[in-house]
């Protein structure tokens, strides 16, 4: 397989691409998707590749063109909606929640809703309290809707594939400060399933299962740990619906250790749902100490920058967690 | 009495058809009415009796291909748009043999192979629906048109406005059809929009708005059929703002307490779409008396039968309950 290094943003691009390039029911729709190339750049070119009527360049309307959506997928289209940040999911919601989500079941199978709502999500750009937000939790709630949150461009370009030809709705989160990041990724086209976790870091002593950006802290922790002697297996779950419990409770069964790391506010975030999967399996028997959980402050992501970088977890909560669910395993 | 000009493309038979279609509304809705009384149907649901006009004269319009986006007051669409009242009875009985297998009940009636994408539980939820059936129709040139059906309560909702806008500027071929029944639950026109009528926003996006007198049928068919045109012309959307009255209350537990008892008998006695079109039927000499009878008649045997299959059908089984959300 014919590899090239390619950013994040890249590879979506990429994976967009080349959907559009072999099914004509792909189509883009967002605000300043067009020759501005996207809040992110993320389809800076694909205007010029493509077109305006099948990159399409819309109001400032959330509710209008998530609705547009639905109604174009529910027609035999593949719309791709573009969503500038993930916080204004709060103006679609009604699209998503009570109309794309709901329709198949409500119409007793009949029609269905084949659209992916891409969005970047997360903290760290100094965008503050209405532009920083991890309200993934939200949509992973929600029956009917499958939610994806890429780590890295190998993942995102596979999973974007799979997301856009998915006969389902599916929100596809990604992280702002992962756009830039390079890694060598195959050319062509190719699929990674929706559902399936990867193990991103083989070890043995505790399981630490992180999503999205909490991936690379999670990647960065276990360098750091590996110098004390410390073998983390890091999990990235890539996709919250559906969850590949499988792997999760296989690599705990091994470690017996977890912690659990997102950005999202910890309060009623994602973690808690892996963390209940955990201990209602059979797993619950090897677990040698309590769950670390680690997430967001129960606080609005604020502007100035050290209060923004404490707001979330970082690498130093990480080894300090790896390093608490070990000593409270000794004290047994 | 209703004087906008017949259609000269309307036949005889297509004139029996909408007269028996408005009885076959009205009694679907009021045999739902009686048998939620009795607690026979469950749940909620919205009646549309005193509407008929509206849902039959649009719906008229509109070729198979075309496609409908419809509201929580939602049966009368149905019914127009060529659905099957035994599979629509059974849905409200929350049957096996429902349009949604009883999964879905009075708000979410939907075929979409008919082309009717659904009822909505959300005021206003199926206007941007609408707009992105109509892109399709326009991004592959399938040439059909999407009739939005919604109410006045709606019209305020941000969705119609964004919904219109998007429309206007893609000129995709959607009509937008405000059945202006006078109250939003209990909220009336007059204290909730501060202009006299809601087709006049029209001009804020950009396209026609018309303003009909929505229980005349042959206004209905005029105003839509012009709407209709201009959209599959490529020539983009219309707004039109049709006046009717809902004679029932909003859902199950409404006293009305919001208007008067002799208002409800001014649009009853006085603009009851159905009689308004027998009326002119017979003094143009269209069809007989006697054959208008019969229509009615057996549009209520239809209902009584309807009833029959419904109470008749198997419940839908638990196994059931997690299939289908997801495709």
């Amino acid at each position: 397989m014919k590899t090239k290094d390619m950013s994040y943003s890249e590879a979506i691009r990429d994976a967009i691409s080349l959907k559009m390039h072999e099914d004509e029911d792909v189509f883009m729709l967002g605000e300043d998707i067009g020759v501005y190339g996207g809040a992110f750049g993320v389809s800076r070119g694909l205007i010029e590749e493509f077109g305006p009527k099948r990159i399409r360049n819309t109001p400032i309307s959330e509710s209008g063109i998530a609705g547009a959506a639905v109604g174009s997928a529910l027609t035999g289209m593949r719309p791709i909606l573009e969503l500038q940040f993930s916080d204004f999911i709060t103006i679609a919601t009604d699209q998503i929640i009570n109309q794309a989500a709901k329709i198949r079941y409500m119409y007793g199978g009949k029609g269905k809703v084949p659209m992916v709502l891409r969005t970047p999500s997360g903290s760290g750009t100094g965008a503050a309290a209405q532009h920083s937000q991890s309200l993934e939790v939200w949509m992973a709630h929600i029956p009917g809707l499958k939610v994806v949150q890429p780590s890295s461009s190998y993942d995102a370009k596979g999973l974007l594939i799979s997301a856009i030809e998915d006969d389902n709705p599916v929100i596809f989160y990604e992280h702002k400060l992962l756009y830039g990041m390079k890694e060598p990724v195959p050319e062509e086209l190719y699929r990674i399933p929706l559902g399936k976790a990867a193990i991103k870091r083989e070890g043995t002593d505790v399981t630490v299962i992180a999503t999205s950006i909490m991936v690379h802290k999670a990647l960065e922790a276990a360098k750091q740990l590996e110098r004390e002697g410390i073998e983390i297996e890091v999990i990235d779950p890539r996709t919250l619906v559906p969850l590949d419990e499988e792997t999760i409770i296989a690599s705990v069964s091994k470690t017996s250790r977890v912690v659990i790391v997102h950005e999202a506010v910890k309060r009623a975030g994602f973690g808690a749902e892996i963390a209940s999967v955990i201990v209602e399996s059979d797993a619950f028997d090897f677990l040698d100490a309590p769950i670390e959980r680690l997430g967001g402050k129960a606080v609005p992501i604020p502007y100035n920058p050290e209060l923004e970088k404490h707001a979330v977890p970082q690498v130093s909560d990480i080894i300090n967690a790896v390093k608490r669910t070990l000593q409270r395993g000794e004290e047994v | 009495m209703i004087t906008t000009k017949i259609p000269p493309s309307l036949s005889t038979n297509q004139m029996r058809k909408l007269y028996h279609q408005m009885w076959l509304i009205r009694y679907f809705d009021e045999k739902v009415d009686e048998f939620f009384a009795r607690g026979a149907i469950h749940g909620t649901t919205h009646l549309c009796v005193g509407q008929e006009a509206t849902a039959t004269g649009a719906c008229y319009v509109l070729e198979n291909e075309d496609k409908i986006t419809s509201t929580h007051r939602g049966h009368g669409h149905c019914i127009a748009k060529g659905a099957d009242v035994n599979r629509m009875m059974a849905e409200l009985f929350a049957k096996e043999t429902g349009y949604c297998k009883g999964k879905g009940g009075s708000m979410h009636i939907a075929d979409v192979d008919q082309g009717n994408l659904g009822a909505n539980g959300i005021v206003g939820g199926g206007i941007p629906i609408a707009v992105g059936a109509a892109l399709t129709s326009k991004m592959k040139n399938l040439g059909y048109v999407v009739l939005c059906f919604f109410g006045d309560g709606a019209a305020n909702e941000g969705s119609f406005h964004e919904a219109l806008n998007l429309a206007s500027i893609w000129k995709l071929p959607v009509v937008f059809f405000c059945e202006n029944n006078q109250y939003g639950m209990s909220g009336p026109v007059k204290e909730m929009v501060n202009i006299e009528n809601i087709g006049d926003r029209a001009s804020a996006y950009g396209i026609p708005g018309k303003v009909i007198e929505g229980n005349d049928l042959f206004s209905v068919i005029e105003a839509t059929e012009k709407a209709v045109a201009r959209a599959r012309k490529g020539n983009g959307p219309t707004l039109i703002e049709a006046k009717t009255y809902r004679w029932k209350g909003h859902s199950k537990s409404d006293a009305k307490k919001y208007r008067t008892k002799e208002e409800e008998q001014y649009w009853r006695k006085e603009k009851d779409p159905i009689q308004l079109l027998a009326n002119r039927i017979i003094s143009d000499n269209l069809l007989a008396k006697e054959e208008l009878e019969a229509l009615q008649l057996q549009a209520r045997e239809q209902i009584d039968s309807a009833v029959e299959f419904a109470e008749k059908s198997p419940a839908p089984s638990l196994t059931s309950l997690e299939l289908d959300v997801y495709a």
